[in-house]
């Protein structure tokens, strides 16, 4: 490890790494259960080739299922659980940033304060699904 | 042990070239898909066949030091049968799990500097969300002949662009400055210690528009434009440029995954066979690197490339 590198890069990478490895196995896992077929699909692995031909809007329409975070609430269903790595995986970056937050106030560094807080409200923004699409 | 090593990587390239062959080609694809119980009508069959090939092509992205985005997206839209949505939506994930796996170690390295990540990701994030939403309206026809000529323009750009080991920067600029956005890092090829800093911080900011743009749009990460601009434009050392573009690729492509994952446009099936093949790959690449001529697998992936790229373009210009 080299000693040029800042407190809040070793900490910002130490997170990054617990949080990618968790993400990782729990992808790998998750997939598992769903190829095996231990908890039923909200579609059925043998259907799902008949969607990922279609657009992403034809997709939605065909399949019934909901967009934005309604996997949340059917994780009961092993494909819906796959999203849950997915989206953990898409959450590290804003918990990395959440905790750059207390050192970079302490040494009074205010651009830098500023431009975490602006990229956390960024990446916010587009987790929480209200920039809604009109897909094609 | 070499010459196995040799063997591998000729497999390699000849499996690469014979499964975009197979699926490609009318006849091949319309007897995998089109006959009765045929193996393809199995729910299996191309997760696997994504898997394999990510794999590949995760080996031939660290041969070639391109990242794995830009050649999982044309290429698994161009020959594989996935709509280009949920080929983009698996791309970002596949661009930002490589990111992320890469970034803890060359951050701890001091190869990828986080202050100088976070003006331009700032910046990239905000424009990847822009990107995202308006590739997800516009007509798939229109997004494929953009993807077509952004591919034609990378290959341009990496037959073209040079690199700069150490950039001379004469004065940093009042904003980098400001930012306090300099380094010191450790170079073991000349067992000394560099000292870096930027200048031209601004262009460099507006750049980043534009990439931030087309990395959500297209899904392909943006390595390919992030190391030109931090090494050529803004002057720092190429290794830190690698370095901390690949570091950036995981903010990125955060904001954009966010958007395709709340528009429906990530499958798991899809997602998951491309990001363990392509990490493998990776994994593989790093290990057969010392014993192969990069400069005839890049060859061959600006072969590939090319002929992804007018492939995209074609099949936009109902062509192809």
């Amino acid at each position: 490890m080299s000693d040029k590198v800042t407190e809040e890069q070793i900490l910002y990478s130490n997170i990054l790494n617990a949080g990618m490895l968790i993400g990782l196995i729990s992808l790998f896992l998750t997939f598992v259960l769903y190829c095996v077929g231990i908890f039923d699909p909200l579609i059925p692995l043998e259907t799902v080739q008949e969607y990922w031909k279609l657009s992403v809007s034809q997709y939605l329409e065909k399949s019934g299922i909901e967009a934005g975070w309604t996997w949340l609430f059917n994780l009961e269903y092993c494909d819906m659980l796959n999203y849950l790595p997915i989206a953990f995986l898409s959450l590290i970056t804003i918990i990395c940033y959440a905790s750059l937050i207390p050192s970079l106030f302490r040494k009074k560094d205010t651009p830098y304060f500023v431009l975490v807080i602006l990229e956390i409200i960024v990446l916010v923004i587009a987790a929480s699904g209200v920039l809604g699409t009109e897909t094609h | 042990m070499q010459i196995l090593k040799k063997v591998f990587l000729i497999r390699s390239s000849v499996a690469v070239i014979l499964l975009l062959f197979l699926t490609s080609t009318p006849v091949m694809a319309e007897t995998i898909t089109q006959s009765e119980n045929s193996i393809a009508d199995n729910w299996w069959f191309y997760p696997l066949i994504l898997f394999f090939l990510s794999f590949l092509l995760g080996v031939f992205a660290v041969l070639a030091g391109v990242g794995g985005g830009v050649l999982y997206v044309p290429i698994v839209s161009g020959f594989l049968p996935f709509h280009l949505d949920f080929v983009r939506g698996a791309g970002l994930i596949v661009a930002l799990t490589g990111a992320l796996a890469a970034g803890p170690g060359l951050l701890k390295k001091g190869m990828a500097n986080l202050r100088l990540a976070i003006p331009m990701a700032l910046i990239a994030s905000t424009c990847a969300i822009g990107g995202a939403m308006i590739g997800l309206a516009l007509p798939t026809q229109i997004v494929q002949i953009l993807l077509g000529a952004t591919i034609l323009g990378i290959v341009v750009l990496m037959i073209s662009a040079k690199k700069s080991e150490f950039p001379v920067v004469p004065k940093p600029d009042i904003v980098s400055q400001t930012l306090r956005i300099m380094g010191v890092y450790h170079e073991p090829t000349l067992d000394k210690d560099i000292e870096w800093k930027i200048h031209r911080t601004p262009i460099g900011l507006l750049m980043f528009i534009i990439i931030g743009f087309m990395a959500g749009m297209f899904g392909l990460g943006a390595g390919w434009a992030n190391v030109p601009v931090l090494n050529l434009v803004m002057g720092a050392p190429i290794k830190i440029s690698v370095a901390t573009s690949k570091f950036l690729l995981s903010i990125t492509d955060t904001s954009a995954a966010w958007i395709y994952l709340n528009n429906g446009a990530v499958l798991p099936l899809m997602v998951v066979p491309s990001v363990l093949g392509i990490m493998l790959g990776s994994f593989i690449g790093v290990r057969v690197l010392g014993i192969t001529r990069p400069k005839t697998i890049r060859k061959l992936v600006i072969f590939v490339l090319t002929v992804a790229g007018a492939k995209a373009l074609l099949k936009g210009l109902g062509i192809g």
